[in-house]
């Protein structure tokens, strides 16, 4: 890459770093001060909370991950944006608006306002941290990997600045969640892709629109749907990604926190149907990148990942200032893309850590003076560094499969909890527990043996089903719920019923029918 | 894919590695902390221990639900072969062996009730028709609570024994103590009740008459200032009068803090300056019903009433993390830290209106921790801040 290009796409990525330093430390400022307000009218439309949620959600293995995987296994692979969306449409139908009425503003929130149980939210705040480490992973990593892109610098220093970025703005004011900045980015995002993606597609068009070749050395481009043509028994392979993608989605604990800004259980199914046409258009454009990277880029250099294809593609179709600003800004969106998703994660993830493990400790040993703040920033260290010390020694997982993993946690855990949480009066409190531990050893296991390697090479069904858990782990840990729970019955908690009637009936309904006591 | 594992694996399996040990620590130390050299020691922690857990049982009083948990507890802590409670009802609970017995406690139990002194009962009052039955003697002891026989504990099992007697009269009295300990729970917020019903009435005379005495003077120059005006004010008082939950949320509340500046705005026209920084993302929390339109009404007359020239209060409510933080501030005459401490700590004045009662219900609805701070000096203005968290068990806005 020429010095030219490093030095448009360096540029790019300070600016999106500082912007987002500025605006973690200026957000106060951000919200209007006036002396005549109307309270009603400031509260935050679907529409705005939809665009946060798609701008936290949009990470690295969105913005460089689905365009690698297309690229390196054809379009069988065209069902995994999908997938990346289809989440949303489980979230609506079967969570969204129950979930809101709850009350919760996290998972563990959510835990013990059904069950009244201290003990299952403890086990929730575990899983909460575990997930978003492993989600906060490939985010270092995809960092790295675009740094490199475009400067040749070690895939260390762009993890490095990454975490740095994010602590910043997390340490300075990033307790605040706030919607406009982060609705803001879903469509930087979306600018930062498409703009460049309607370039190459232009130069495309003009070049005679070559097909890539579908029978590639690397790997056929096309095939029979679904399948999954880099594994062994890719039926398999597909139906458990698959189902992670589309039960893991509600347990990521990220996405949760955004839909308690909306005023009601009808306002967070609307924000959920905005967020799935959003990110559907988005999910248009990575793909493009994986084709149009078949074609122009048949081989790619040495040493570099599949992944980096967006990155590459710019200089491979148009050499010079075009191929160079393109690349700067789609260098710029990959790094707002890891920094709000690493900021939305770090601050889920420190949240759970103040909150439920060290304040109660902190507060114990110091004696309660303890300022909040200093608190979780204390949290919100712990929360960057270890998955950042972990993408350091991290092992060569793709992004995309990385982030699969955290989905299959989720899916495995969470999703019990959520939905028998929300539809069955029948879920007690040890039946809820054994799910959550079962399910969460099980799919955990699975994913530290796939990062060790266990079975890797050696073919057969060991290395898909421990890579892909979803499709096991997931039914194993309901039916543990489930059996449990029927042989608990004591363990139901006391107030379900009423648990019940709050999720379900509409806010109206419940304020009419409430006693008129006091 | 290499054979040999790259420094990355080694390093994953390292953290692994690490993380598993962290976890053995961890466990090791929650079993050491079960673990006692001297036998005495044990036997206190343990004794310690069951009636902690029997306390938890016994929070809301004697119902059955609660007496039922209470008896297992009770029982390994009188080591008798069974345990019950009974109200002057009937029995409440039974726990241990031979439960055909327990129709009978009732009547065991009538003559302590009556008399409220411990009687022993021997194999002539206990008959059974099962010679293997363990229940052959037993032991009734009354609870009293403000002064009255409410309950009885009974301990029955094959003999009884002075020590056990003993023991029995001491359980009970212990219960007695733990149930007066939920009536005054419940009391304290019977009171809290009060007052949050004493704070709705409490529209001060005065704000009503300056109200009506501004709009009066609109009605001629500016009817329809006059009639919007009016229209503040009747929404305004029916808010303030609702029947309903003790939460709202954090809009409606601003909502309503909004309609009290603007009939306040009518009074002091430009004299009143308010200023309002508010996060969109924190308007859903719920938030104790009148919790801070008291708090403003105090800095309005703080900043404002005894003071010449332009009186700033400024309102913001922001997010931070998992709660949200609200701040009510004026530039007035401030006032002295020590009576805001008294006002605080219950010693209530007349002039900060319900200072301490908002405290209190931030404090009983969250826990102590999500108490006022106010910030002040004489002349030096005041700075009112709390925080309320999003999520909280129980806590739900009925709005």
């Amino acid at each position: 890459m020429s010095a030219v290009a490093s030095g448009w796409g360096l540029f790019a990525i300070i600016l999106v770093c500082t912007a987002t330093v500025a605006v973690g430390a200026l957000g106060l400022r951000l919200s209007r001060t006036t002396s005549d307000f109307y309270v009603a009218g400031r509260t935050v439309t679907a529409g705005w909370n939809a665009s946060a949620i798609g701008g936290e959600y949009l990470s690295a293995a969105s913005f460089l991950g689905v365009a690698g995987i297309v690229y390196s296994l054809g379009t069988h692979m065209l069902w995994l944006p999908v997938g990346y969306t289809l989440g949303y449409l489980i979230l609506l139908v079967l969570v969204a608006a129950p979930l809101r009425r709850s009350g919760a503003y996290t998972i563990p929130d959510f835990a013990e306002a059904r069950l009244s149980s201290r003990r299952v939210r403890r086990l929730a705040s575990l899983l909460v941290i575990a997930i978003g480490w492993l989600y906060l992973l490939p985010q270092f990593q995809g960092a790295g990997l675009a740094l490199q892109t475009v400067t040749g610098a070690s895939p260390a220093v762009g993890s490095l600045i990454v975490a740095g970025v994010v602590l910043a703005s997390v340490a300075a004011g990033g307790m605040r969640s706030i919607t406009l900045v982060q609705a803001m980015q879903y469509w930087v995002k979306l600018a930062a892709i498409a703009i460049p993606c309607f370039v190459l597609a232009w130069l495309w068009l003009r070049g005679g629109q070559p097909l890539p070749k579908l029978t590639d050395p690397g790997g056929p481009f096309a095939g029979a749907l679904p399948a999954y043509p880099s594994r062994e028994h890719p039926l398999y392979a597909t139906y458990s990604t698959m189902l992670a993608l589309c039960f893991g989605t509600m347990g990521l604990p990220h996405v949760l926190v955004r839909f308690y800004t909306n005023p009601d259980g009808r306002a967070a199914r609307r924000t959920t149907v905005i967020v799935i046409g959003l990110l559907g258009a988005f999910y248009l454009f990575p793909p493009v990148f994986g084709m149009l990277g078949r074609v122009y880029l048949p081989s790619l250099p040495a040493g570099t990942r599949a992944d980096s294809v967006v990155l590459l593609l710019p200089s491979a179709m148009a050499p010079g200032t075009l191929g160079d600003l393109l690349s700067a800004i789609l260098a710029g969106g990959a790094f707002a893309a890891f920094l709000s998703t690493a900021s939305g994660l770090t601050v889920s993830v420190a949240g759970v850590i103040d909150q439920d493990l060290l304040s109660g400790a902190m507060n114990r040993r110091l004696g309660g003076d303890l300022p909040r703040t200093h608190s979780f920033r204390l949290a919100s260290v712990v929360a960057i560094l270890i998955p950042y010390a972990a993408s350091w020694l991290a092992p060569s997982v793709t992004l995309a499969d990385t982030v699969g993993m955290a989905f299959a946690i989720a899916a495995s855990t969470f999703c019990p909890l959520l939905i028998l949480g929300v539809w069955w009066r029948g879920l007690s409190v040890a039946g809820a527990a054994a799910g959550l531990i079962v399910g969460g050893t099980l799919a955990m296991g699975a994913t530290l043996a796939t990062f060790v390697g266990v079975g890797r090479g050696t073919g057969g069904w060991l290395p898909v089903l421990l890579a892909q858990p979803a499709a096991w782990t997931m039914p194993t840990a309901f039916v543990t719920a489930v059996l449990v729970s029927l042989a608990t019955p004591r363990s139901i908690p006391v107030n379900a019923a009423r648990a019940m009637v709050r999720l379900h009936a509409p806010e109206e309904v419940t304020a009419r029918v409430r006693p008129s006591s006091g | 894919m290499p054979a040999l594992p790259t420094p990355g694996e080694i390093g994953l399996v390292a953290a692994g590695l690490f993380a598993a040990l962290l976890l053995g620590v961890v466990v090791l130390r929650l079993v050491r902390r079960r673990r006692f050299v001297d036998p005495v020691d044990r036997a206190t922690y343990e004794t310690l221990h069951t009636a902690s857990l029997a306390t938890r049982s016994l929070r809301d009083g004697l119902t059955p639900e609660g007496a039922t948990r209470a008896t297992r507890h009770l029982r390994s802590m009188l080591g008798s072969t069974a345990v019950a409670i009974t109200d002057t009802n009937a029995t409440l609970a039974w726990d241990g062996a031979g439960s055909h017995h327990r129709r009978d406690v009732h009547a065991h139990a009538e003559q302590v009730l009556s008399s409220g002194r411990t009687l022993v009962l021997t194999s002539e009052q206990i008959t059974c028709s099962d010679p293997d039955c363990s229940i052959r003697s037993g032991i009734i002891a009354p609870i009293v609570a403000d002064e009255r026989v409410v309950a009885a504990l009974a301990a029955y099992g094959r003999t009884t024994s002075t020590g056990l007697v003993r023991a029995t009269e001491e359980l009970a009295g212990w219960i007695s103590t733990q149930i007066e300990l939920a009536e005054l729970g419940r009391q304290r917020t019977r009171v809290m009740e009060a007052e949050l019903r004493a704070l709705r009435a409490q529209i001060s005379p005065h704000f009503i008459y300056n109200c009506l005495a501004a709009i009066a003077s609109f009605v001629r120059t500016d009817p329809d200032r006059a009639r919007e005006l009016l229209l503040e004010f009747a929404d305004f008082t029916r808010y303030a009068l609702r029947r309903g939950g003790a939460y709202t949320t954090l809009r409606d509340e601003l909502q309503n803090i909004e309609r009290y500046l603007a009939l306040e705005k009518a009074r002091f026209g430009d004299r009143l300056v308010v200023s309002l920084t508010i996060a969109p993302e924190v308007l859903p929390v719920a938030v104790p019903f009148l919790a801070i339109q008291p708090l403003v009404e105090n800095a309005v007359r703080h900043g404002i009433e005894h003071k010449s020239g332009i009186g700033h209060v400024s309102i913001s409510a922001a997010d931070v993390g998992a709660t949200a933080e609200i701040t009510i501030e004026d530039d007035g005459e401030g006032s002295d830290p020590e009576t805001i401490r008294a006002v605080l700590s219950g010693g209530g004045s007349g002039n900060s209106v319900g200072l301490g009662n908002v405290d209190a219900r931030l404090r009983q609805a969250f826990g102590d921790e999500y108490g006022l701070v106010v910030e002040t000096a004489p002349g030096a203005g005041t700075k009112v801040t709390f925080r309320v968290p999003k999520f909280a068990p129980g806590v739900h806005s009925d709005s």
